[in-house]
């Protein structure tokens, strides 16, 4: 393809969520010319929906707190697969990335002596798990994370960085060596394609939440990143964790924050029991949300779902009092009246597990460099290529993520993945070569779509795909449905495929940009399906009933899938901490 | 299922020589109240070159604002039944008073211009405490009404003194943005900040019209937070 222009910077950051504006931020005050590409403004990237906050021991709610005590209910939480050297390195510099964004000006709620304030979440515990709930989740009302987007979006402005805003990235360009030269990218509002080179590409494209029917994701949540190294070829990890929410609000997907409950808040079911005493006796309604997802499926497959098909369960808050709701909550309250059309003043909110966060993604080094397999089986960075926040998979979430952990994580690596590039920018790292046939196979899925004159259109094989997914790989998975599934899949792929661009204008064109995120939406979903297919054990969000216990002695790792072989593979967990001594596995409860 | 009517504003630049009206009818579900992004969504799955912004669907990340039936709001969290009435008969264009890119997407350049000038980030050159620098409740509370702002553009394009000014007027986003940083108690530019709102455009276009505060969707109020700045700069001249 001709006619292309290349635009030359020191790093890229796709994506303007949490993770990519600090990575940009940290290269933007070094004084590298840094672009971060959103097809989006950045503030309408989906970082602005997350509500409850950010978990760090920041030592405000309680003096004593401790970083080793937020590590340990990491660990756990992830049922013991997350990478003990990603999640130390997470906790310990949690505080100080807090105290930054803090210092940015992020407008934190405030204890009456004007620290940070702090609420329980789940998963949380004060002394290795014997000390009781903690509450460690620091939190701007119920608006964290739209306060800490604008905070970094405000920093970035200050630091000049530059915004490519409303560009789509297409592909990675991989020269000849394997080494990643940039990226294909449209400019939305006029159509221009252009080649995009860097010393560094940093993918932090967020998750793909979009792959089911029902999910709190945001509609451009379609994995663009994850599904870019796919097609390069890179393995992604883990692919089979998804966490399902348990309070998305009944019939419309939208996320009611598990600081609901950390406020006090309890679900029930029709006879008005709080069942979670049943399930979790010592959490109770703060358990991990793998544990409080799947007792509420039990509930209503057991007849005691609320409501007239009996599908959902309630969550009751009204006991809380109008003050603590109105200043603690208030946009919980205004979700609930638009979305439920309930006043949780008065009355509980109707809410289903719904699809929520990725766990896996691009396997990275606590760097942010992203890693593949080389010929002897060995981790390898992939030269050129980083990733950080949801679209990596570093892993501090292992099997399951605690909440308020993903923000940390967010601004954790995106934090770790700029100084370490300004790191290699200031030893010399230069741009990549890349040939002009390597821009050429960047481009070829554009290319088709714009050459497209007969097939399906993009909404119809969407919807299909979701529904696959949401009935075949949802919160309880079995290996036969699972199978089936996965031909459905293997039959849908030849459609999408070869699926129609009608409209090949060149202007804002958003039926384009949905035909190549559909593309990116089945990539992720089939890593997901294989890898979910392959994993015959249960580990936190993975539940299998035809395999419900935890098996360490052959699951105790991450899954690697390869889309070349399109089968997985499995890659050790971490379980070496620099400064404290190992977590080792045991029974999880809570 | 029942039947929607909708009306909305075409325009491509490659195509056509000026907008038209186009009219739709969307089947929708009729056991609940969708929204009017739900409607556009049908509507786009019928027609796939209609064109519009959208993220977060819930209301939080400010990009499908748009005039719907008259009043600018967020379609996302506008439901059918209040913006069409009994009629069913819903009327999108786009907001008004910018320049048009396709359809129901605008330029919205001046307006982050606007938002821009205004230095919207905290300015406090005391080198930062080893924690984060405190504040009391009371000072945190003053941000409230001003923080939310989800930079929608709702406000700034319902304001007629925006339409007139929209390179010299900062308009009631931007405006209050500019006060959410005034009323900070970490930031130490107030005096910088002022001087530079300090001329017969900035703020003192403001008259009072108050659409901002009829159709922001977060509830916030503008005008109130220009009422303020005002003070600040009157106070400040004597």
């Amino acid at each position: 393809m001709s006619g292309f222009r290349q635009i030359s910077f020191d790093a890229i950051i796709v994506g303007g969520g949490g993770a990519g504006m600090r990575a940009a931020l940290q290269l933007s005050q070094s004084g590298f010319r840094t672009a971060v590409l959103s097809k989006v403004f950045p503030t309408r990237s989906h970082t602005v929906s997350a509500q409850g906050g950010i978990t760090c021991a920041i030592a405000s709610a309680d003096p004593e707190d401790d970083w080793r005590w937020h590590m340990y209910d990491t660990v756990k939480g992830s049922d013991y697969i997350g990478d003990q050297d990603a999640i130390e390195y997470m906790c310990m510099e949690g505080p100080q990335t807090v105290y930054e964004l803090e210092h940015m000006g992020l407008p934190f709620s405030r204890t009456a002596n004007g620290r940070i304030y702090q609420r329980p979440f789940g998963g949380q515990s004060k002394n290795f798990g014997k000390g009781g709930q903690a509450a460690r989740t620091c939190a701007a009302a119920d608006r964290t994370g739209h306060a800490l987007l604008h905070a970094l979006y405000q920093g970035n402005l200050k630091n000049d960085t530059v915004f490519l805003n409303e560009w789509y990235v297409i592909d990675l360009v991989v020269n000849q060596d394997g080494a990643v030269s940039g990226v294909t990218a449209v400019n939305i509002e006029d159509g221009e394609v252009c080649f995009v080179a860097a010393a560094a590409t940093v993918l932090a494209t967020g998750g793909a939440g979009r792959i089911y029917a029902s999910t709190t994701n945001a509609l451009i949540n379609t994995g663009d990143g994850v599904a870019m190294c796919l097609r390069a070829g890179f393995p992604a990890q883990d692919m089979e964790m998804w966490q399902f929410h348990p309070t998305g609000i009944h019939g419309a997907g939208t996320l009611v924050t598990e600081g609901c409950r950390g406020e006090g808040g309890y679900l029930i079911n029709r006879d008005g029991e709080r069942f979670m005493e049943r399930y979790a006796p010592n959490a109770k309604d703060l358990a991990g949300r793998d544990v409080v997802a799947r007792a509420m499926v039990l509930e209503v497959l057991e007849g005691r779902g609320c409501g007239e098909q009996g599908d959902h369960v309630m969550l009751k808050l009204d006991h809380l009092g109008a003050d603590v709701l109105n200043s603690k909550l208030p946009g919980i309250l205004e979700l609930s009246r638009t979305f439920a059309h309930v006043d949780p003043i008065r009355e509980p909110i109707p809410v289903v597990p719904t699809c929520h966060y990725m766990m896996g993604g691009i396997p990275t080094n606590i760097h942010g460099q992203a890693l593949t397999r080389n010929e002897a089986g060995e981790d390898e960075a992939v030269p050129g290529l980083f990733a950080a926040g949801e679209a990596a998979c570093v892993s501090v979430h292992g099997a399951n993520r605690l909440g308020g952990n993903s923000l940390l994580d967010l601004v954790v690596f995106g934090r770790a993945a700029g100084k370490h590039i300004d790191e290699l920018l200031q030893q010399g790292m230069q741009a990549r070569q890349a040939a002009p046939e390597d821009v050429d196979r960047a481009l070829s899925r554009l290319r088709r779509l714009d050459t497209s004159s007969e097939g399906e259109n993009t909404a119809a094989l969407r919807e299909e795909l979701q529904s696959i997914m949401q009935l075949h790989f949802g919160v309880f998975r079995t290996g036969e449905f699972m199978r089936e599934g996965i031909a459905k899949l293997e039959a849908l792929k030849p459609r999408i495929e070869n699926s129609h661009l009608a409209d090949k204008s060149a202007t804002f064109n958003t039926a384009r940009i949905e035909a190549l995120e559909l593309e990116n939406l089945f990539a992720v979903a089939e890593a997901t399906a294989i890898a979910a297919e392959g994993r015959d054990e249960s580990r936190g969000a993975h539940a299998r009933d035809d395999f419900r216990e935890r098996d360490d002695d052959n699951w105790l790792c991450h899954s690697l899938y390869f889309p070349e072989k399109r089968k997985i593979g499995k890659r050790e967990v971490n379980f070496r901490p620099n400064v404290v001594d190992t977590f080792q596995p045991k029974a999880r409860t809570y | 299922m029942s039947q929607v009517l909708i009306s909305i504003y075409r325009y491509n630049p490659e195509q056509d020589s000026k907008p038209r009206m186009q009219n739709l009818e969307v089947e929708a579900p009729g056991d609940r109240d969708l929204m009017v992004l739900d409607v556009l969504e049908l509507a786009k799955a019928k027609d796939p070159s209609i064109t519009y912004r959208r993220s977060c669907r819930e209301g939080v990340c400010g990009s499908d604002g748009m005039n719907i039936n008259g009043v600018n709001g967020l379609a996302c969290i506008t439901p059918l039944s209040k913006a069409a009435g009994p009629a069913r008969k819903l009327v999108l264009r786009p907001l008004p008073g910018l320049p048009v890119i396709r359809d129901l997407v605008v330029d919205l350049s001046q307006f982050y211009e606007q938002f821009e000038k205004i230095k919207p980030w905290l300015i406090n050159d005391e080198p930062p405490p080893a924690i984060e620098r405190l504040q009391s409740p009371e000072e945190r509370e003053k941000l409230d009404g001003l923080y939310e702002c989800i930079l929608c553009a709702c406000c700034t394009t319902s304001c007629p003194s925006f339409w007139w000014n929209p390179d010299k007027f900062v308009g009631p986003a931007g405006l209050l943005q500019s006060y959410r940083f005034l009323a900070d108690s970490r930031d130490e530019a107030t005096a910088e900040r002022l001087a530079e709102l300090d001329d017969p455009f900035s703020v003192f276009r403001c008259r009072g019209i108050m659409n901002c505060v009829s159709v922001c969707p977060k509830g916030l109020n503008p005008t109130r937070a220009i009422g303020k700045i005002r003070n600040m700069l009157v106070e400040q001249g004597t």
